[in-house]
């Protein structure tokens, strides 16, 4: 999963070209959306909820994928897997690098709007 | 674009996605697209925003809260009924179960994440063009039921119309056994019976080609021209002839009618039958034979007037006698098995009921045994007339209208017969005609028919033609008789026959003075009447003691003039009878 960039830079030309004033709004959103996605994912692994990790993970790969941030989504991907087969150890492990992942894939697209 | 309307519609589009961002980038994509965007941020959202907006179609991400997108689907295909509202699955789902439960869920299709511009278009576009094909159907399925149902109206509009035309007759009569669908007329069948003015009856079936109201038209005027002319006392074969003609003029040369005239006489105890292209008739003997009567003519409408065969088969028949016919349709009934009726299907059934069944009774059964519906096909019309005794056949209303007019009351007129006209025509429904203008004689046109028809034999056979009645006492004589009428009928050189019918209203009802003048040399009149009035066998020359007595008894007066080749009768009809026929006053 190393291979995947981190961000898909002609992806995210095209959507920069296709939300035009509002692309802005959209890294915003994803972002906040993200953060409060990652608290969820840690409160349902507390408590033990597989299934509703796997919903959850399996939205953010999904918004990661469309965003340009290929690598999260693969990530993601690891994580849903691991959380469909009751795997609650490799999915705090898988949940500790999507944070760390989208902690750089964050940075990067705060930069994008500088 | 294929299509250059399609860069110019507008749809209305309902997202259901929990994602904001991914819901941001579709809508900003489909508005990109020309099309209006509405948002649900779940599945109950969804179905909420769907009920109050009506959009064309829907994109719905699989997992939501709340309500996930297959339950949404579900929901939304019911609240959409006959609209076809095309659902189309938002996912990053790569597993083919899930894949498969959304399009059972009532889903039309997948977008994959992440969005491309050129799937959605293209996505959007084939799902509205299937939208539409649809709601094209559906108009279209909606246009022919409402079509259909508009015709059915139509047809039992028509329907009254022809029944009030092509009434049913004296077919209640009780020698006469049927089966007709109530719509026959839109399977082209027809059926038709009228008493004739001086006793007998004619019968009409038929079986127009083509189904529906194209066959219904054309048996409107053979039913005109059946009654029209049966009431006026023409003949089977005078009246064959007029609806050929008919036909062929004014239907289309695809179409046809196959056809039998019947002509029952219980007088002479003969059937007259010309049958024209439909299957074979039936004739079951009172003792139990059977003879076959097969079509020996095309049908009706095809022939031109001068190359159509109206003669009549003459088949002596005695009461207790039964014939049978039927159109196509019978035959043409089919068993489980597709196998056909035919006509092994009906001596089969013949058979089957033996001497006590009624062969009506036993082909209708024998059909339903075969085919094994209860009511019968529909399609098939089965007529069977049986020969009565003269005397216990009561004579039938026609059913004919009184006319609204006054009718004359005073005139007279004189109406002659030349030369070889003799030979070709007959002058009996003209003179009927005529007189049947009065109203108060309309009642009462057997009784004119018959004293008309009298005369007119008289005048022709025995004073015209000079032929003695003796000679029909023997069947030698009578073959001789017919030969030798043939022969003097083309040698009419200078011969007439001359009507003179004379109309005038009396206190209490009115009187027709019928004069009718041969060329003949008359006869003996003084001493035939002598023996005609006291009821004893005539021996007279030339006059028939039957047809003699009849005059006498149907009038006030009967005067000979001349050398006995004029007879005047007086005829007197009162205002307050309701009803007579000649059948009372022979009785």
């Amino acid at each position: 999963m190393k291979n995947k960039p981190h961000l898909d830079e002609e992806a995210l030309a095209e959507l920069r070209d296709v939300m035009e004033g509002e692309f802005k709004l959209l890294i915003q959103t994803f972002i906040s959306d993200s953060l409060e996605r990652i608290a969820s994912l840690k409160a349902a692994l507390n408590a033990g909820d597989a299934n509703a990790f796997c919903n959850m993970v399996h939205s953010l790969k999904g918004s990661s994928i469309n965003i340009g941030a290929p690598r999260l989504g693969t990530i993601c991907q690891a994580a849903e897997m691991a959380g469909k087969a009751q795997e609650l150890n490799q999915a705090s492990i898988l949940l500790i690098a999507i944070e760390t992942e989208f902690q750089i894939v964050s940075d990067r697209l705060r930069a994008l709007l500088i | 674009m294929e299509e250059p309307a399609a860069d110019n519609y507008s749809l209305k589009v309902l997202i259901a996605d929990d994602s904001n961002s991914d819901r941001l980038i579709l809508k900003t994509l489909l508005i990109r697209l020309g099309h209006d965007v509405v948002e649900a941020s779940d599945g109950l959202e969804a179905i909420a925003r769907f009920e109050d907006s009506t959009p064309d179609i829907v994109l719905l991400d699989a997992l939501m809260p709340r309500m996930d997108g297959m339950e949404t689907a579900r929901q939304i295909k019911v609240l959409a009924g006959e609209r076809m509202v095309p659902v189309i699955f938002l996912t990053s789902l790569s597993d083919t179960d899930a894949l498969a439960r959304c399009l059972e869920a009532g889903g039309d299709g997948f977008l994959s994440k992440p969005y491309n511009r050129l799937m959605i278009k293209a996505q959007v576009h084939a799902f509205n063009r299937m939208r539409l094909m649809h709601q094209t159907l559906t108009e279209q399925r909606d246009l022919i039921g409402e079509r259909n149902r508009q015709l059915m109206e139509e047809q039992e509009v028509a329907k009254r119309v022809f029944d009030n035309v092509a009434h049913t007759g004296c077919l209640d009569a009780a020698n006469i056994r049927y089966h007709a669908s109530p719509l026959s007329i839109f399977n082209g069948d027809v059926l038709f019976a009228s008493p004739r003015p001086a006793g007998g009856m004619l019968v009409f079936i038929g079986d127009f080609t083509g189904h529906g109201l194209p066959a219904a038209i054309g048996a409107m005027p053979v039913a005109e021209i059946f009654y029209g002319m049966a009431s006026k006392g023409f003949d089977g074969a005078d009246i064959l002839k007029e609806i050929n003609q008919k036909l062929k003029r004014i239907l289309p040369s695809s179409m046809f009618c196959c056809g039998a005239m019947i002509e029952a006489d219980f007088k002479l105890n003969q059937l007259l039958l010309w049958n024209g292209g439909l299957p074979d008739g039936w004739l079951i003997r009172a003792s139990g034979e059977r003879e076959i009567l097969p079509s020996r003519h095309l049908p009706l409408g095809i022939r031109s007037a001068d190359q159509f065969d109206a003669e009549m088969d003459v088949i002596s028949a005695i009461p207790g006698d039964r014939l049978l016919m039927m159109t196509d349709g019978v035959l043409e009934s089919r068993n489980s098995g597709n196998d056909l009726f035919g006509e092994t299907g009906i001596a089969r059934a013949l058979d089957a009921g033996g001497r006590q069944q009624h062969p009506f009774d036993a082909v209708m059964g024998g059909i339903r045994r075969f085919t094994g519906l209860q009511g019968g096909n529909d399609d098939l019309t089965l007529l069977c007339l049986e020969m009565v005794d003269e005397a216990g056949f009561a004579t039938l209303s026609d059913r004919s209208i009184p006319s609204a007019l006054p009718g004359p009351a005073e005139w007279h007129c004189i109406y002659e017969l030349r030369e070889h006209t003799l030979n070709t025509f007959s002058p009996l429904p003209l003179l009927l005609h005529i007189c049947m203008e009065v109203p108060g004689l309309r009642r009462k046109s057997g009784e004119v028919y018959t004293l008309l028809t009298e005369l007119y034999s008289n005048a022709l056979e025995h004073g015209v033609l000079n032929l003695p009645t003796e000679w029909k006492r023997t069947p030698e004589g009578f073959e001789r008789y017919y030969q030798e009428r043939e022969r003097r009928l083309r040698q009419v050189d200078g011969h007439f026959i001359r009507f003179g019918l004379y109309h005038s209203l009396q206190s209490t009802g009115g009187r027709l003075r019928i004069i009718c003048e041969d060329s003949g040399t008359g006869f003996d009149f003084q001493s035939h009447l002598a023996c005609a009035v006291d009821g004893s066998p005539t021996t007279a020359r030339n006059y028939g003691g039957r047809g003699l007595l009849l005059l006498k008894r149907l009038s006030k007066s009967l005067v000979f003039h001349n050398q006995g080749n004029c007879v005047e009768i007086v005829y007197d009809w009162h205002s307050s009878e309701i009803s007579s026929n000649l059948v009372e006053s022979q009785s």
